[in-house]
């Protein structure tokens, strides 16, 4: 991508999540908390630095944007007010609006429930394919 | 008329930059009673006062304007080289052209713009300011300490050692404060208790020293120098006079579960009480809040075990009133309370501790006789983690954490990783950081060997939760150097959690009118060159009160604090302000207006007899400004109704003079 529209896109970003990357200490707090970290290729911390630095490309094409539970346990226990999970929904609603679609659709929800999913993200998954 | 002399001063480049100084020369001349103006680079140089003196005795000069920096940076200086001139010291005048002024404005024409409307309004109060004499008030020759904990102890040795009577007020049952609990210290690792106790004896042993302790300050009156203090001291129902300390009565009494609070309550002790084998004064306490007999008048057992008749179950509290010249606050701190952070679990598991818990647990004297015990099943811990900045330089949680970084967790946290794996090889050390701030001296090194040489495992990374299962802690948390996320099975969580004032701190500084920061620490009147002193004339801060400290830095401190009380006191008079608040008795009607708004409690109301223009006499209520007491701040000006209030130096007439030479 080129540099300018790489520098427009971290600004819709920026602007859609209201995140300031630049408050973050990097103390990983964010990547310690969450419960899908492994299950990302670029975790909570990373996605702030890379969104800071501008290197935005490789985060648009990894499956990570969609691996966010949005249970928003980054945002509650980020000690500088980062909230790092409205940084990957601003992402993640870069990669599909455009497309025109989501990653999958909240019909397809119900099969990959099981019994050990919190509540909370279930409602959180709800509303991010109903978007 | 005045002859009034003006000097614009260029301060380097700091004012010649954005200020025509020579223009604002030139246009100082042309206002009225200005007999000579000039510019130079450097006004506060010895040329440049040597310069003003020469003016004076050439021109004449009765009044002088300074256009230079802040008042708060030289005034004093160039009222000293008017005195040295021969004129008034509060003839002079300055006008702020760098702080206010070139330094704001970034170009020329503004800046010189303003510059020279500053000079005219001061040029505008010269003409109507009349020579001022300070008073003289006595320095009475005693310091007072407020707080026991090491920051307090060596103020008090020191200033007692200069000669002066000392008095040290305590709130707790002894002194020592957060260092009589602690184990080992770092960086040397020497036992607390072998280093801070000798230091508790001394001041005990001192006869310049008076150990008030169990007490606090209730009310605080006067000013630098000449201090009223009043000082409860609570009841201990024993008498300090007669208790040996002995400790019988405190293996006998029959009330044994008060939560122990030396040990952070993880044991209890009796009813009636010693805090600590080396407690300064080693005397009993009883608790009202558990004792039976001063609850439902049904024991005794103490007083009847104790030999020497020391236990005093009428004793009430005492008011001890005396006079300080002045008074240092040495408050300390205290760990804040980490409950609130659930994802430590601190509440939910025994085995999540503070830090300082963890020094009682490793203490001798502590809970388990030194033994690092898991405080849940009193089994030997094989795996710990340890958190650091847990609270601290937490922007984002008010009322739970702190902004700022607590500076001593670092150093506290490798000594204890350090201590565990020397005693403990077999113990596995976890340390989760943000970054490991270790400045100081020797204190890297500390650090380095808590790695190097006992293998403390150091995890660049934060614990994102804890949850106690199964008897065991599943510590969450990130590894960022190693890009994967780790889970510990751990026997033991400490948290290094932040510090803050010590919540008596606030009301404190409202009595001393000394100011706070916005996290309550004690702020000093100059952040580098007067670290120790309050904005508060006669007020000293010493240790943790004022900010984040270890002991090395709080003892400096401590001695620099001493070092200027003891250069208070060894004045036998000092200069009062001059510029105090004055009002007129034909105009005064005695409403109280001033009275109430003065903060410093300087005003009273007299009768006094009037001859009425039809010869007869009345007596009217008027208001009296002790000016010893006055600060000057204006307050009883602005808020009298009749225009009775007048403050010396800054008239309401003057500053009228000078709004109007900005207006016009
Ligand atoms: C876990 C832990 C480990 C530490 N380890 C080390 C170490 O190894 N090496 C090191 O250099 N530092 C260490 N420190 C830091 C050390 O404790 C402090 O530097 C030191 O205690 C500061 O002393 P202070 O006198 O200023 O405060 P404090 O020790 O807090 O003393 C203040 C005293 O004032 C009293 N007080 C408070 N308010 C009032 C009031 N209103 N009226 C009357 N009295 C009052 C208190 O009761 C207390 O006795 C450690 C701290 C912690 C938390
Ligand atoms: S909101 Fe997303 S990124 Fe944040 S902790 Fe939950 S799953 Fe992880
Ligand atoms: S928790 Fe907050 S400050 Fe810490 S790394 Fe994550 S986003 Fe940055
Ligand atoms: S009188 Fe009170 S302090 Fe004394 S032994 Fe009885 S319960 Fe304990
Ligand atoms: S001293 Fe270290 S552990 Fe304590 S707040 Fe500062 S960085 Fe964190």
């Amino acid at each position: 991508m080129e540099k300018n529209k790489t520098a427009a896109l971290r600004e819709q970003i920026l602007r859609a999540s209201g995140v300031n990357p630049k408050k973050c200490m990097r103390c990983g707090k964010c990547s310690g908390t969450c419960p899908a970290y492994d299950e990302m290729e670029y975790h909570p911390h990373q996605f702030v630095y890379m969104v800071e630095t501008g290197n935005i490309e490789p985060l648009l094409h990894s499956e990570s944007v969609y691996k966010c539970l949005s249970c928003f346990a980054c945002v509650e226990r980020c000690p500088r007010g980062v909230e790092p999970a409205k940084l990957i929904e601003a992402l993640c609603a870069a990669v599909t609006r455009p497309q025109g679609a989501n990653h999958m659709t909240p019909d397809d929800i119900p099969a990959l429930l099981d019994e050990d999913l919190p509540q909370q993200a279930i409602v959180s998954a709800l509303r991010k394919y109903m978007k | 008329m005045q002859r009034i002399g003006v000097f614009v001063c260029w301060c380097g480049s700091n004012i010649a930059a954005t200020v025509d100084v020579h223009a604002v020369a030139e246009a100082a001349k042309l206002e009225p009673g200005v007999v000579f103006s000039t510019d130079y680079q450097y006004m506060c140089s010895q040329a440049g006062q040597n310069m003003i003196i020469d003016a004076v005795k050439e021109h004449k000069l009765t009044g002088l304007v300074i256009c230079s920096c802040s008042p708060r940076m030289h005034e004093a200086t160039f009222r000293k080289t008017a005195a040295n001139a021969g004129i008034n010291p509060y003839m002079v005048e300055i006008a702020n052209i760098r702080e206010q002024c070139s330094w704001v404005h970034k170009d020329m024409p503004t800046g010189t713009e303003k510059a020279i409307i500053l000079a005219k309004a001061a040029i505008a109060k010269v003409h109507l300011n009349t020579p001022l004499t300070p008073g003289e008030s006595k320095v009475t020759k005693r310091a007072l300490v407020i707080g026991g904990g090491i920051a307090g102890i060596q103020t008090a040795l020191d200033i007692a050692d200069a000669g002066y009577p000392v008095d040290i007020v305590e709130k707790e049952p002894t002194i020592g404060g957060k260092m009589a609990q602690l184990d080992k210290t770092f960086p040397t690792l020497d036992c607390a208790a072998c280093i801070l106790t000798p230091k508790m004896v001394d001041a005990a042993q001192n006869e310049n020293i008076r150990i008030i302790s169990y007490a606090k300050v209730e009310e605080v009156g006067g000013f630098v120098g000449n201090f009223h203090v009043k000082i409860r001291k609570k009841a201990r129902f024993v008498n300090e006079d007669v208790c040996t300390g002995c400790g019988l009565c405190t293996e006998k009494c029959p009330q044994k579960k008060v939560p122990n609070a030396f040990n952070l309550n993880m044991d209890n002790h009796r009813a009636i009480y010693i805090p600590f084998a080396q407690a300064v004064p080693k005397v009993a306490v009883i608790d009202p809040d558990y004792c039976n007999m001063l609850k439902n008048g049904k024991c005794g057992v103490c007083a009847k075990v104790c030999t020497a008749g020391a236990i005093d179950y009428k004793q009430e509290d005492q008011i001890i009133e005396e006079d300080y010249g002045a008074i240092v606050a040495a408050t300390g701190y205290n760990p804040i309370s980490v409950e609130k952070f659930d994802e430590f679990a601190y509440s939910q598991s025994k085995d999540v501790i503070t830090s300082l818990e963890f020094e009682r647990l490793t203490n001798a004297a502590g809970p388990t006789a030194g033994k690092l015990l898991r405080p849940s099943d009193g089994e030997h811990p094989h795996t710990i983690v340890f958190v650091q900045c847990v609270g601290s330089r937490c922007a984002s949680c008010a009322g739970k954490g702190k902004e700022y970084c607590s500076k001593i967790c670092c150093m506290y946290t490798a000594k204890h990783a350090m201590l565990v794996r020397d005693k403990y090889p077999d113990t596995e050390v976890y340390v989760f950081y943000i970054d490991v701030r270790t400045p100081g001296k020797n204190f890297d090194e500390f650090y380095r060997r808590a790695v190097e040489e006992y293998g403390v495992h150091y995890i660049k990374g934060m614990v994102g939760k804890v949850t106690p299962e199964n008897g065991k802690l599943k510590v969450q948390a990130s590894d960022l150097l190693a890009d994967r996320q780790l889970h510990i099975d751990a026997d033991l969580v400490v948290l290094a959690a932040a510090i803050e004032p010590d919540k008596s701190a606030r009301p404190l500084a409202t009595m001393l009118t000394a100011s706070m920061d916005t996290n309550d620490f004690f702020t000093e009147a100059h952040p580098k060159l007067r670290p120790v002193e309050s904005p508060t004339a006669g007020i000293f801060l010493s240790g943790a009160c004022q900010g984040p400290k270890d002991i090395p830095e709080t003892v400096s401190q401590a001695s620099a604090a001493a070092a200027k009380v003891i250069g208070l006191l060894s004045k036998n008079t000092l200069k009062g302000n001059p510029c105090v608040a004055q009002s007129d008795e034909l105009m005064c009607n005695g409403c109280s207006s001033c009275a109430n708004v003065c903060p410093y409690g300087a005003i009273t109301y007299v009768n006094k007899e009037f001859r009425m223009p039809d010869r007869t006499t009345k007596v009217r209520r008027v208001a009296s400004v002790n000016p010893a007491v006055c600060q000057g701040c204006g307050a009883c000006t602005v808020a009298c109704p009749s225009g009775a209030m007048d403050l010396n130096g800054f008239k309401n007439n003057q500053i009228m003079a000078e709004v109007d030479a900005i207006c016009k």
